[in-house]
């Protein structure tokens, strides 16, 4: 009984033991088996967390409330719904495979390395299960500093104006989010995000707050005009912390929409979706456009992953539309949960493009990420190759595979609001295969330019376990996406009650 | 149910073992594996043909698993087995199982081996699952599945630049009608609630009337708007104008999938979706007026380019588009009987006529220029008799297969009353000329005349033989032997698969004159088609043997319009320049001045140099002299003073 009500602290802390643990270790070798086998077990946590979670009901679970500032009635308290309970289970998988992936390729400073993503991902669970506003803040600034690190440590040439540039975009726009969260704590007494739901505020409060919110979010998200860090970030940042940036710390900028914005100021949200709508197919299609043209393998995964995430800041907005045509809320869910499907189908995907250009990078000497210098690797590197073909085209949104069901949701989901929504939104197929497959094709296709590349070894063993178990993911979502879908049922339904203006 | 699955899944299974295991089990057991599975997969077709269709067993529909519920949506892995899925089956993994002897012969130096196979029998199940789908989700995955076996098909000699553009630009111009087919598709859920194609067929009436918004200010039909997308899709995947131009650039691919993919199954799934959605396109005249004319257009313009290429492959591949423009007229005079007569004809001989092709192609050594073949026929005496036959066939002369399917459509068109009838008329008629023209301009090149090239050559061994020999029977007899039943009777083989509305139905009409396979084999020498036909084929053969320096003046003459024919009308150049460099420079645009210049330079950047800025101007103030700071307080004190005292 013990375990199942502090599973959710366990989860949070133990990667962080974890850390302290490696760096106590004296040699790079230990430090990778204590950081790998503490990844494993807190992944293997999840089997309890997942099979414990009532599916059927949309009620906070595994709650753990302890008084933590009693003046301020602050509360170290946590708990998880259907949303968090993906996002959680997601956090530990893409973080074993950061940390397996960093085995390989980082020979200095592991033990540092290791802990610093170790404290990223109990960070970041703490972001996803903290019910209370404080520890929540806490969390989501917290995680920004082994992030910063990361980029600053173990980046490449540039990677101080990336780092400066990723930790002031994104605290200045956290800034903004805390005033409105002590807003609401003058109007309520109290930090637990529970109780901000359903106040009725007026709406120019209810717009300053949405605005406050919009600007922490749009950053994470990151969400046209404010997404230029990314691009940045992610091509100064070692091979994981560009797995993690892609394929949780841009989640959290969803996952506060879904969270905050949504439920808090569901008025001005609905009143203003037309511009997030507007904000989204810019995103998808602009940043696709732009993910053409870029010679750099990072960013253009980078520009990518803006557009995804389009996908899924449109499949949260869109609710309101429907909502307007339709009569019942159910008409709304496939919406918002194609939103969710997207981001954890973006995690899988854009996960594995981004370690396979570590991959690559690896084997050069120059660490090259540029196109331009490989071709032909397919020739040399078959397995590597094949496993590729596969996230491209989960990337592409293939049916079958795990990129497909967010995107089918929501184009689905578009056409009921307007065609030409749902127009521009499709426009993704064309530019996704475009970008995707042209980089693909310049990078494994045609004959071997670079001497480089004609030495080049195929994948070891951990990278390839690393790509079985993104491409089981990768399969299961797109074949198989109920059991993702199932838990999410009735929060969603919970979600879309509290987000409709009364 | 169980059964149609395994038909699916077998090959699946083989994909699978030849993709992931070939290398360690050998190149002999790969093609076992896969060829018997496939052969499985083929016999249990034939048994599910005989009992649907033959026995007439009513259709079979089932769920394997929910694939996503949402809210009021429910997403289904389902299959349905009817007449029209029956037929398919058994004509897809019949090419397919010939395709796969084939490959042995036609592959067997290549280091690729495992990875084809594995490819080939992907794309089986793939257009198999395409097939058997009985909503419209799954028949996008087979749809999307068969795509990408091409593009990786065509690209499979991936060290050849031209090889992997022309998979490229087959996916990407497959995706743009694929936006046209998603939408479609999402405009299916959105009026109808459901995309099982029971539900929607059977709901289709109810919204005859019912307008949606497109753009503001602008409204239409809903059917005709469902229609009309998902066409689109069908215009990418069956190589319609102007979506037809990946299809001549997939013949990089080895002939083998040249034959399967791009001549026999993947291009006809267009065809096959249209025909599957008769209950909607015949409440859309609109609609099927667009496919009439588009694939009148396409019949006739893209058989002019045909006679102009020096590739045989491509010869083909432009014969392929063209016979596709028949089967797009059939459907749009609401003969979509007729349409997939002619698609399991066509599936038949142009396969026939690939295999040949590709056998002549490695008798030469990979040579594909029909100016370096000549005087072929006494060294390959059946890949030229089964080329010839397959050439007769789709010359249309009877009583070979070709023949009925296409004269059944030009009949059928003649009485349609669609609008554009009279153009797609007129189409059809010249395309009966045309295409003689063109297929025997490469026979009389390839086999007949002088020798063009050097070396000795060998007719090709066993396994390349005997699937020619299997395709050359049905494109002798199959016309003659389905157009009864497929046609004319009543209840015609495909059953209510396919409805069409009493006021189209242009088939009955035809029925009542028809007496029998062999009085219109017989009557074929009173009808226009047949003359025009026996012309091309003499006109091919005046400018090709007996008088070829006719078309060298006929070319100067008429340079400007081989010019155009060579440029293939211009669309590959517009692509290029105004899509391809049009969608580039945007991008550029956007990256290197919205992003880089205004949101980077003037705003990020610029904040951060706006704030040195300040902090430089208010640093000079802090100069650290005693003096200074002193002065700044006696001054400050003075104002403030002068503004208590003074009353300032």
């Amino acid at each position: 009984m013990w375990f199942q009500q502090n599973i959710l602290s366990i989860l949070i802390w133990l990667p962080v033991l974890g850390a302290i643990t490696t760096l106590l270790t004296n040699s790079d070798r230990t430090a990778r088996l204590v950081a790998s086998s503490f990844a494993i077990v807190n992944l293997l946590l999840c089997v309890p967390l997942y099979l414990g979670f009532d599916s059927s009901s949309f009620a906070l679970q595994f709650h753990e409330k302890r008084l933590w500032i009693s003046a301020y009635q602050i509360y170290y308290a946590v708990g998880v719904d259907g949303i968090s309970l993906t996002m959680i289970i997601l956090t530990n998988f893409t973080g074993l495979l950061v940390i397996l992936a960093g085995c390989q390729a980082i020979k200095l400073r592991v033990a540092q390395y290791m802990a610093a993503f170790l404290v990223m991902q109990g960070m970041m669970i703490g972001v996803f299960a903290a019910t209370d506003a404080i520890l929540f803040y806490v969390f989501w600034e917290g995680m920004l500093i082994p992030m910063y690190l990361s980029i600053g440590m173990w980046g490449s040439s540039n990677r101080n104006y990336a780092a400066v540039k990723f930790f002031l975009y994104t605290f200045l726009g956290s800034i903004l989010m805390l005033i409105a969260l002590l807003y609401l704590y003058n109007q309520t007494g109290s930090f637990d995000i529970q109780h901000y739901y359903g106040l009725h505020l007026s709406m120019p409060i209810q717009k300053a707050i949405f605005f406050a919110f919009l600007l922490a979010f749009a950053v994470k998200v990151p969400m046209w005009p404010v997404h230029t860090w990314l691009p940045d970030a992610h091509t100064e940042a070692p091979a994981g912390g560009s797995v993690v940036l892609a394929a949780l710390m841009l989640k959290l900028g969803i996952y506060g929409f879904l969270r905050f914005s949504m439920p808090i100021v569901p008025e001005a949200c609905a009143h203003l979706a037309g511009l997030m709508i507007v904000l989204s197919l810019i995103a998808i299609v602009y940043i696709g456009l732009v993910a053409i043209v870029q010679t750099d393998m990072k960013k253009l995964i980078a520009y990518s992953s803006i557009a995804h995430m389009g996908f899924a800041t449109l499949g949260c907005f869109m609710v309101y539309d429907i909502l307007h045509h339709a009569s019942a809320h159910q008409d709304a869910y496939m919406s918002l949960e194609g939103a969710v499907v997207q981001m954890v189908s973006h995690a899988f995907g854009s996960g594995a493009m981004f370690l396979g250009v570590g991959i690559l990078a690896d084997r050069m000497v120059s660490h090259s990420r540029l196109i331009k210098d490989y071709s032909g690797v397919a020739a040399r590197m078959p397995i590597f190759a094949a496993f590729f073909m596969l996230f491209a085209m989960s990337n592409v949104g293939l049916p079958g595979t795990a990129g497909f069901v967010g995107e089918f949701m929501v184009i689905m989901s578009a056409f009921q609001t307007h065609f030409s929504v749902a127009l521009v939104a499709s426009l993704t197929l064309i530019l996704a295969s475009s970008y995707t497959l042209w980089m693909y094709k310049r990078v494994f296709f045609g004959p071997i330019m670079n001497q480089e590349v004609t030495t080049m070894q195929d994948l070891n063993w951990l990278e390839t376990t690393n790509y079985v178990l993104l491409a089981i993911g990768v399969f299961l979502l797109g074949l198989y996406p109920a059991p993702v879908l199932n838990v999410l049922h009735a929060t969603i339904g919970h979600l879309l009650s509290l987000s409709m203006p009364a | 149910m169980a059964i149609a699955a395994a038909v699916a899944l077998l090959p699946l299974a083989g994909a699978l073992i030849a993709g992931l295991f070939g290398k360690k089990i050998g190149r002999s057991a790969t093609h076992w594996v896969t060829i018997v599975l496939v052969g499985a997969a083929f016999l249990l077709s034939c048994y599910l043909f005989a009992v649907i269709v033959l026995l007439g067993h009513p259709p079979v529909e089932g769920v394997l698993y929910h694939w996503v519920v949402s809210g009021p949506f429910n997403f289904d892995v389902a299959i349905l087995l009817d007449h029209l899925s029956a037929t398919m089956l058994f004509i897809v993994s019949f090419i397919s199982f010939m395709v796969h002897i084939y490959t042995i012969g036609y592959m067997a130096d290549d280091p690729g081996y495992e990875r084809f196979f594995s490819y080939v029998s992907l794309f089986t199940f793939a257009m198999l699952i395409l097939v058997l789908a009985n909503n419209f989700l799954l028949l996008f995955f087979g749809w999307e599945g068969v795509g990408l076996v091409s593009y990786l098909l065509i690209g499979f000699w991936f060290k050849r630049e031209s090889a992997v553009d022309g998979g490229l630009k087959a996916f990407i111009a497959n995706r743009v009608g694929d936006v046209g087919f998603i939408l479609g598709i999402a405009a299916v859920l959105t009026y109808f609630n459901s995309l099982d194609y029971h539900t929607v067929f059977s709901q289709a009436t109810h919204l005859l009337d019912t307008t949606m918004p497109l753009f503001p200010g602008i409204h239409a039909s809903v059917i005709t708007v469902i229609c009309v997308l998902l066409f689109i899709g069908a215009m990418a995947k069956s190589a319609q104008i102007p979506l037809h131009v990946w299809l001549p650039e997939s013949m990089e691919g080895p002939t083998p999938i040249s034959a399967l993919i791009h001549a026999a199954t993947m291009v006809t799934a267009g065809i096959y979706m249209v025909a599957r959605m008769s209950p909607l396109f015949e409440y859309s005249p609109a609609a099927l007026s667009l496919v009439l004319i588009l694939g009148a257009t396409t019949c006739l313009f893209m058989g002019f380019l045909a006679v102009v290429q020096q590739d045989i492959k491509r010869v083909i591949a432009y014969s392929t588009i063209s016979q596709l423009g028949y089967m797009a007229v059939a459907l749009g005079a609401s003969a979509y009987d007729a349409a997939i007569f002619h698609l399991i004809t066509h599936a038949f001989f142009k396969a026939l006529l690939f295999l040949a092709a590709g056998s002549v192609i490695i008798a030469l050594h990979h040579e594909q220029d029909m100016r370096k073949m000549g005087g072929l026929a006494p060294y390959m005496p059946i890949t030229y008799l089964t080329f010839a036959i397959g050439a007769l066939a789709l010359a249309a002369i009877p009583p070979f297969a070709g023949f009925y399917s296409k004269d059944a459509i030009i009949e059928a068109v003649h009485l349609s009353t669609t609008p554009g009838a009279h153009y797609a008329y007129f189409c059809v008629l010249a395309g009966a000329f045309v295409t003689p023209l063109y297929i025997f301009r490469a026979l009389f090149l390839t086999f007949h005349g002088k020798k063009h090239y050097e070396g000795t050559v060998y007719e090709s061994p066993w396994v390349v033989l005997i699937p020619l020999i299997a395709l050359a029977i049905p494109s002798m007899i199959a016309g003659g032997l389905l157009i009864g039943p497929m046609l004319f009777a009543t209840p015609r083989l495909l059953g209510s698969s396919i409805f069409v509305l009493p006021q189209h139905n242009v088939l009955a009409t035809l029925a009542e004159d028809y007496q029998g396979a062999q009085m219109m084999a017989i009557h074929a020498s009173q009808t226009m088609t047949f003359w025009l036909a026996l012309l091309g084929i003499l006109t091919a053969w005046l400018f090709n043997l007996a008088r070829p320096q006719w078309a060298d003046s006929l070319k100067k003459r008429w340079s400007y319009l081989y010019h155009i024919l060579v440029e293939k009308y211009g669309f590959d150049k517009f692509n290029q320049i105004v899509l391809v460099h049009g969608s580039r420079r945007l991008g550029e645009f956007f990256y290197k001045v919205c992003d880089l210049l205004m949101i980077d330079g003037l705003f990020v950047n610029g904040s951060g140099r706006f704030i040195r800025f300040f902090a430089n101007k208010g640093r000079r103030l802090q100069t650290g002299y005693l003096y200074h700071y002193a002065l700044a307080m006696l001054i400050g004190l003075a104002i403030l003073l002068g503004w208590f005292v003074l009353g300032l």
